[in-house]
């Protein structure tokens, strides 16, 4: 269903342009990282990706989707994963019920990718006492499990400690490894260059710029970009 | 005192209990499906159904009594079915009671469940209606209190019942009529009796419930 495209996206709200004319086409293949501080419009620039909002002006086109506005096969793991009250499986196969798959795959699959993310030792217990770092897997396992063209990150290691980072950033890898269009925010510098194929730097809800990781860390394109590198290194 | 007006006091506890459970599991089948959809969906009017709905929360069980009674009257337009002074009557009036509450108190707790749900089920594609369903059953818990708070309101209600039940013994005679026929005859000792019952039932009813919620949360989360 890949590439989408985006033409001249605008959203507003309160009457603040939150994204300003964003115009570019995310491809299929390159991990796609969205760089920006706080209040940039990262999530936001996500949320219309994913058909969660609608642009106030511009469009929004899956040019190789026969479903051009919001074709099914895309799945978003948000910053705060959201359990529902039943058990981890029960919450992997919830979102391949609302997909159509029949329960016979619903159960193999969720058992597929509980396992592959390293979950199958709490696959009964109830979500919602898992740890932060368990529920984002979890979270990615539902995702995973719905075997999307294109998966939307937001944060996903915002609340997380190093270590359950680290599995975090593993499991998406692994995604991407399974031939998954991963496009992702952070405001983590680290994991910008560990993970990413490309960047869209976000700035006050314009793109300001949109390169492969190598040239956007070794020649910024702009003195505000060298800044935010330079400032944000000692934290990332 | 309790124990010499044992077979009458039997039949009024059971029918009380009879006439305020129906009553309740009609409330909640109607008033939950409407709290989640005034929940979830977004349509004009949408506000001024909602402070109706309050103001119904407030509802005198007089008023619902004496509406009921003028529908199921004899000249009534549903005098034909012979309803009033019988348990229907009464679990008719005690659930247009109820309803408001159970609708507007789910509504309050399912409005927050989906502040926090809303992404993700769109984001996995959930139908309204699904939606509707994930946010019932996540916010069991939560509901149950709802429902015991409809409960509390129509086993202690008396003035929609007399109306519509008529207090006839033996037949609708239920504990808060009977509390008040007894009070008014001067059988003060009969009527603190039905009083304590009454409060009895109503608290065990409420302590189980929080158990089960409790032991539920801890488990679950």
């Amino acid at each position: 269903m890949l590439p989408l495209l985006l033409e001249d996206v605008s959203f507003v709200a309160g009457g603040r342009a939150i994204i300003d004319r964003v115009s570019c086409e995310l491809e299929v293949g390159p991990r796609t990282v969205i760089l920006g501080p706080n209040g940039s419009g990262k999530s936001v620039l996500m949320r219309l990706c994913h058909g969660l909002l609608a642009p106030t002006s511009g469009r929004i086109v899956w040019r190789g989707s026969r479903d051009r506005v919001r074709p099914r096969a895309q799945a978003m793991v948000f910053q705060r994963p959201v359990m529902l009250r039943r058990g981890a499986h029960a919450n992997v196969t919830y979102g391949l019920k609302l997909a159509g798959i029949p329960k016979r795959e619903r159960d193999e699959r969720a058992r597929d990718v509980l396992d592959a993310v390293g979950l199958k030792s709490v696959a009964d217990r109830p979500a919602r006492v898992l740890s932060g770092g368990e529920q984002q897997k979890l979270a990615l396992a539902r995702a995973w499990a719905l075997d999307p063209e294109v998966l939307f990150l937001d944060e996903p290691t915002a609340n997380l400690d190093p270590g359950a980072t680290r599995e975090v950033e593993r499991i998406v890898d692994q995604i991407h490894g399974s031939g998954t269009k991963i496009v992702m925010t952070t405001h983590n510098l680290g994991q910008a260059r560990r993970l990413a194929d490309e960047v869209l730097f976000m700035s006050a809800g314009r793109l300001a710029d949109h390169a492969p990781v190598e040239r956007f860390f070794a020649q910024p394109s702009t003195g505000e970009v060298a800044a935010f590198i330079k400032g944000e290194l000692p934290w990332s | 005192m309790i124990v010499a007006v044992d077979g009458q006091l039997y039949e009024i506890v059971l029918l009380s209990l009879q006439v305020s459970l129906t009553a309740v599991a009609i409330a909640t089948v109607v008033g939950l499906p409407l709290g989640a959809a005034l929940a979830i969906r977004r349509f004009p009017g949408r506000q001024v159904l909602l402070v109706s709905l309050n103001a119904l929360m407030g509802l005198p069980p007089v008023v619902v009594g004496l509406v009921v009674y003028l529908l199921l009257s004899r000249a009534g337009p549903l005098g034909e079915l012979g309803l009033l002074f019988t348990p229907t009557a009464m679990v008719i009036a005690q659930a247009i009671l109820v309803t408001p509450i159970i609708a507007g108190l789910s509504r309050q707790v399912l409005e927050d469940a989906w502040h926090e749900y809303e992404e993700q089920l769109r984001s996995l594609g959930a139908t309204p209606t699904a939606a509707a369903a994930t946010l019932l059953w996540d916010t069991r818990y939560s509901l149950v209190t709802v429902v015991l708070a409809g409960f509390g309101r129509a086993a202690a209600e008396v003035g929609a019942v007399i109306i519509v039940g008529g207090n006839i013994y033996g037949v609708t005679r239920v504990m808060t009529t009977a509390i008040s026929l007894e009070t008014s005859k001067g059988d003060l000792p009969l009527a603190l009796g039905l009083g304590l019952i009454l409060v009895a039932i109503v608290f065990l009813i409420n302590a189980a419930a929080q158990i089960i919620k409790s032991a539920a949360v801890r488990r679950y989360g």
